[in-house]
């Protein structure tokens, strides 16, 4: 892609970006969210979220591998559970990443 | 309260957390050279997208040649949780002119939210509340551009072996696993998961939308049950 092509995108999803942060602060006094969508709102970082990372975690050029060949699957599941026990962005990134270069200098 | 104290709480409330968008930023900086960008567009895109977790799967589906319409889509439904800030801030703003809403809704992302949301609740009737939450936002504008900047200049140099787009998986996993405290939120995510998975050889990623949709249904169905 050309670098204006580039721009364009960028400033089509900053759009996008804008108008979802904007959307309740200017309906503010006009309109109410309905409840279910309040309730729900939570779930979409966790379905949209995962649905991006899994395959990254458990498939190598397309194929299912839960072996010690696949570091990345391993070095996620310590990142999980370092998210899990200390809920630290920083401390969970470091931690997967420490996990990846060692299993990758393992083998 | 004057605006200065209150902006200046802000920005106090937000440091801390510069610890870990520095290093991210860095870091985003340099996936998106090494996924082909030039160094100007992948600098403009903190400014222009302004979304940590965003612009790095921007970054890495420019890479991979995707379709702008779905890279648009991506970008929407991971920073669609924004609209959760947008309806909690909504009642502190609704008292200022449009040009400070057009203001705090650029700078509403997750860190600025998590810093100012506490002194919002305790101050609510304040009426320079919004210099809290615009400190907030301004110190991680200016962290994410210094850092991406820095990632940006110093990205060349750095050999592409590192696996740093393990970044992103890492990120996500950052957001998602606390997030998970019920088992309806479980179930959201590894129905997800799974399905994200199994479709993953459907064309230009739209398993990613159906894996997602069947995360949401999952959660919602197993919520219903236990609310009914």
């Amino acid at each position: 892609m050309s670098q204006t092509a580039l721009l364009l995108l960028w400033a089509a999803c900053g759009l996008l970006t804008f108008a979802i942060r904007y959307s309740f602060i200017a309906l503010e006094g006009h309109y109410r969210p309905p409840d279910w969508f309040i309730r729900w709102l939570p779930f979409v970082p966790i379905a949209a979220l995962t649905a991006i990372t899994a395959p990254e975690l458990l498939l190598v050029a397309g194929q299912l591998d839960m072996g010690f060949g696949n570091a990345r699957f391993w070095a996620g599941l310590v990142a999980i559970a370092v998210a899990a026990l200390w809920k630290n962005t920083l401390l969970t990134i470091g931690s997967g990443f420490a996990a990846l270069w060692l299993l990758n200098w393992l083998q | 309260m004057t605006a200065t104290a209150a902006f200046l709480l802000g920005v106090r409330a937000l440091l801390p957390m510069l610890l870990g968008v520095a290093p991210f930023g860095i870091i985003y900086g340099v996936v998106a050279l090494q996924s082909g960008i030039p160094p100007l567009a992948a600098f403009l895109m903190s400014s222009l997208v302004f979304a940590g977790s965003a612009q790095f799967l921007l970054a890495q589906l420019v890479g991979a040649g995707a379709p702008a319409l779905l890279m648009v889509g991506a970008v929407g439904l991971i920073n669609l949780r924004h609209a959760l800030y947008s309806a909690s801030v909504a009642p502190v703003l609704a008292h200022l002119p449009r040009r400070w809403k057009l203001l705090l809704s650029y700078l509403l992302t997750d860190e600025a939210y998590a810093a100012a949301i506490p002194h919002l609740l305790a101050e609510p009737r304040s009426p320079q509340a919004h210099w809290i939450l615009f400190g907030s936002g301004f110190a991680l504008w200016f962290g994410w551009q210094l850092a991406t900047l820095a990632g940006v200049l110093v990205g060349a140099q750095l050999p592409a072996d590192l696996g740093l787009d393990f970044a992103l998986p890492l990120t996500f996993i950052a957001i998602v696993v606390p997030l998970i405290d019920s088992k309806p939120r479980l179930a959201a995510a590894l129905f997800s998961g799974m399905v994200a998975v199994l479709l993953v050889a459907l064309p230009y990623k739209t398993g990613l939308f159906a894996a997602a949709l069947a995360g949401l249904a999952a959660g919602a169905y197993l919520q219903g049950r236990q609310t009914a």
